[in-house]
């Protein structure tokens, strides 16, 4: 069956280089790096990088970032606090655009 | 639950399992395990020294862990006996070995397990025990268990793969969490664990299903927090362990159609610096029958250690023969290399 996703295709991710070297080489260089232990642990950023992927709704991310968070010892509790926390936001601003509605309501009303 | 050997499952049948992981790296055209060594300079692999002497005191315990490599359980009626325990503790005489590593099964269900404890422990030799923690409130009979590890001075060494009960219970079975924090408290109270005891404690954490370990740093900090935090209990360190994919753990890969991504996985994560401190390369490990094999997944396989077959039995013991041998090395063994690597005694690098 052919789909738009394919989870096999997450493995050729690294290969992406293919028709535009220089700055794929870039990216992942720059990616290693976000990803590495600074201001923020590892383990942090996993989890934020969990809770992007559900937000952005890549299932590639998904897949990836739910390995990755298990590996950095996060346990289910923390990873679906992760993905509320993406849910309010992205929730949070669908209803935060109500203001807006209501001013336009306002506006053009008697 | 019964062990796949009462099942009479394939997984129990090691040219089964050899085929598994035949399939799952070579049949997926990825390098083999003797090939990524042959790249690193490290082919064939040669023990350092042999510094650990490891005993698999038999097959039954009181657990019937999902991911266990001895298929170990109560139904397995495999024990080390007491002659072959002798010819153990000649071996080490004569060696001047200084560490021995004590696991199964159960360790403590062998009838002579506390015999063997004393005798090593009079030649001088550190001991160290692979608890599995419940078998310390699984009858009266063990209750005094941690009073003698004490007097023995047995470093104890106790699988827990996690704070909660839930991911402990899923990979151990039912109760088996709130059993190990009792048997923790009761090390506790006799000093393990605890500074300046002298008394050593540790934990071993490894994957409730199939991906690998965090870094061990960081996961002991999580840990001493959270059994401080929810138990008050005390440790001192944390080994990270990787699921080496032999046995029930096989098994439990190629049923939940986890096990050519774990492979892959394993593969692509080798690690040169992880595979020169593989834990073969100073160990010897001795199989309930008293056969010697390179390490305790080798020996669940059957692969006994590459010397002439009159030296390959501890009553026959030789610490030079052994020193010049060729270490057997298969698929399974992608799971010490992957990674920070990992072995008994957690991360090698």
């Amino acid at each position: 069956m052919k789909t738009y996703y394919n989870p096999d295709d997450l493995k050729k991710f690294s290969k992406i280089g293919e028709f535009q070297k220089p700055l794929a080489d870039k990216f992942f260089s720059y990616y290693g790096d976000v990803f590495k232990e600074g201001a923020l642990t590892e383990r942090e950023k996993s989890l934020i990088a969990l809770a992007v992927s559900h937000a952005v709704q890549c299932p590639y991310c998904i897949d990836a970032y739910t390995v990755d968070t298990l590996e950095k010892g996060c346990d289910e509790e923390e990873m679906m606090e992760a993905v509320h926390v993406a849910a309010a936001i992205r929730g949070g601003a669908t209803l935060v655009h109500g203001v807006q509605m209501m001013n336009k309501t306002k506006e053009v009303s008697m | 639950m019964k062990s796949l050997h009462k099942q009479k499952n394939k997984f129990s049948d090691i040219a089964y399992q050899l085929a598994v992981l035949n399939d799952g790296v070579k049949g997926q055209s990825l390098p083999s395990f003797s090939q990524k060594l042959e790249v690193t300079g490290l082919y064939p692999l040669k023990p350092t020294s042999i510094d650990i002497f490891q005993i698999n005191m038999g097959k039954m315990c009181n657990q019937v862990c999902s991911h266990c490599h001895v298929d170990a359980g109560p139904d397995r009626e495999e024990i080390m006996t007491k002659q072959t325990l002798a010819h153990c503790l000649n071996a080490i005489k004569t060696s001047q070995i200084k560490t021995v590593d004590l696991t199964g099964g159960a360790p403590e269900m062998n009838p002579h397990f506390r015999w063997f404890v004393e005798e090593a422990f009079k030649l001088g030799c550190k001991v160290m025990v692979r608890c599995n923690l419940t078998i310390l409130v699984a009858n009266k009979k063990y209750r005094d268990l941690p009073e003698f590890y004490k007097k023995n001075k047995v470093e104890i060494v106790s699988s827990l793969p996690h704070y909660s009960s839930k991911k402990t219970d899923s990979q151990r079975g039912d109760g088996v969490f709130d059993r190990s924090i009792r048997a923790l408290k009761m090390l506790n109270e006799v000093g393990y664990g605890v500074s300046g005891s002298g008394l050593i404690l540790n934990l071993v954490y490894n994957p409730s299903g199939a991906f690998l370990p965090p870094s061990q740093d960081g996961l002991e900090k999580q840990f001493k927090r959270k059994l401080k935090k929810d138990f008050d209990i005390e440790f001192n360190s944390l080994f990270a362990i990787t699921n080496i994919p032999i046995s029930r753990y096989l098994e439990y890969l190629v049923a939940s159609d986890n096990y050519l991504g774990y492979m892959e996985k394993l593969v692509n994560s080798y690690n040169p610096i992880a595979a020169e401190g593989v834990m073969c390369r100073n160990t010897i490990s001795i199989g309930w029958e008293g056969y010697l094999y390179d390490c305790d997944f080798n020996q669940m396989l059957e692969m006994k250690v590459d010397v002439e077959k009159e030296r390959q039995h501890v009553s026959q013991f030789d610490v030079s023969t052994l020193e010049k041998r060729r270490i057997l090395v298969n698929e399974h063994c992608f799971g010490c290399t992957a990674g920070a690597g990992s072995s008994c005694g957690g991360e090698t690098v």
